[in-house]
């Protein structure tokens, strides 16, 4: 039985797990689904510890970055990125 | 200081604080129609994909090829649909009170996007265009502005621009973001024909799929400042450094409220926590840059980072 990766890339509100998505994205490696920029206005989940809950798989976080002197007010990317991951088996089409 | 037609503080507050203005259906209905129908074919739009319909469009004489740099007063003729479109009071208004009003002409474009029933023809894959700021890294604190124009309603279906708002003064590298499917408080443009959207040219956004039969069209012109964008707004209503500024934090219930210093705090959902803080520091830098005065603030925040006795 072949396996094929779904990942989720949660934003929080803080580097805390437990605190709220303010915004996300999906890669569905099975093919089922096609999610695309602006196709929901609702988050998945309420916060990171719920996606866990619902089987998700931590697999990275965004360290904590020192703010460079003389910088330190620029805002640019979100800073609290969670990479997670679930694997879901797949039959391969003959 | 400015008395003539142009945005009000309030206006102005929010393009800082939001990134953006709207101004729906301002166009008359007459214009719109003779601008689109320069556009379209003269047996109806036909193409199957987007290269045969721009081979077309590149050509139209309605749109015409000007160098960038180029003193908008001299950008087009005076029977342009165009120059009577920038040359309306509100619009005129509007970028007065933003660039000035003689405002250098960057560049323009004509985006079509195909309904969804030709868009077939030509991929199955057809998807929404990621978030991005458009053109590259810019670190100034002048600003230039896009002008969207859409001649004609746009609904749901029809995938109109996606953006974030409050994304305006984050310094990222055009299509880095692309990751960023979705924010918290992300809106699409969906408006009566006639519209003229106003963002600040850093503004996140992108187009959406359009999923109608109908093809949709929007104009959009950069414009950059050819003078300090300092007052240039109605801005009779303009106060600074009021005599006693409001309390923060232990507040007074019954206090009434300051439209214009809420519009500057107002936070979006999708800021961070922290970063919230910071974006209202930038948006105060911005409004200081704006109303000339280097001692502006509003609850503080500039004035407790700068009580330095080192």
């Amino acid at each position: 039985m072949a396996a094929r990766q779904k990942v989720l890339v949660l934003y929080l509100a803080t580097s805390a797990l437990d605190t709220p998505v303010i915004g996300w994205a999906r890669y569905d490696g099975t093919g089922e689904s096609r999610p695309m920029t602006g196709d929901a206005d609702v988050p998945p989940y309420k916060t990171g510890v719920d996606a866990l809950r619902d089987g998700w798989r931590l697999i990275q976080a965004s360290p904590l970055v020192s703010h460079v002197s003389g910088e330190e007010f620029r805002t640019d990317y979100l800073k609290y990125e969670f990479f997670f991951e679930q694997w879901q088996s797949f039959e391969p089409s003959p | 200081m400015n008395r003539g037609l142009g945005l009000t503080t309030l206006q102005m507050a929010a393009f800082v604080a939001r990134g953006f203005l709207v101004f729906e259906g301002v166009v008359p209905e007459a214009l719109n129609a003779r601008f689109l129908g320069q556009l379209r074919a003269p047996g109806g739009d036909s193409e199957d994909n987007l290269g045969e319909a721009y081979n077309r469009l590149l050509h139209n004489p309605s749109i015409p090829k000007i160098s960038p740099g180029t003193r908008l007063p001299d950008c087009f003729q005076p029977d342009d649909c165009l120059h009577e479109i920038l040359d309306l009071a509100v619009v005129k208004g509007a970028i007065k009170s933003l660039v000035g009003s003689a405002p250098v002409f960057d560049h323009h474009f004509l985006h079509l996007t195909l309904g969804a029933s030709r868009e077939a023809l030509r991929t199955a894959k057809a998807a929404s265009q990621h978030n991005h700021q458009d053109s590259t890294i810019d670190p100034r604190q002048a600003f230039d502005i896009q002008m969207f124009y859409f001649p004609q309603a746009v609904t749901v279906e029809m995938g109109g621009t996606r953006y974030i708002p409050g994304s305006h003064l984050r310094r990222v590298s055009e299509a880095a973001i692309a990751r960023y499917q979705n924010l918290l408080g992300q809106q699409q443009v969906v408006c009566p024909a006639g519209s003229i959207y106003v963002f600040h040219m850093g503004l996140w956004h992108g187009a959406g799929l359009n999923q109608s039969s109908e093809d949709r069209y929007l104009y959009k012109i950069r414009l950059g400042p050819n003078e300090p964008q300092v007052r240039l707004w109605n801005d009779v209503d303009l106060v600074t450094q009021p005599n006693a500024p409001r309390p923060i934090f232990w507040t007074d219930p019954s206090q009434q409220d300051d439209p214009i210093a809420s519009q500057l705090m107002a936070l979006e959902p999708w800021f961070e926590a922290d970063t919230g803080r910071l974006e209202l520091i930038n948006r105060l830098k911005l409004w200081r840059y704006l109303t000339g005065d280097a001692k502006a603030d509003i609850d503080y925040w500039l004035t407790r980072v700068e009580n330095e006795w080192g």
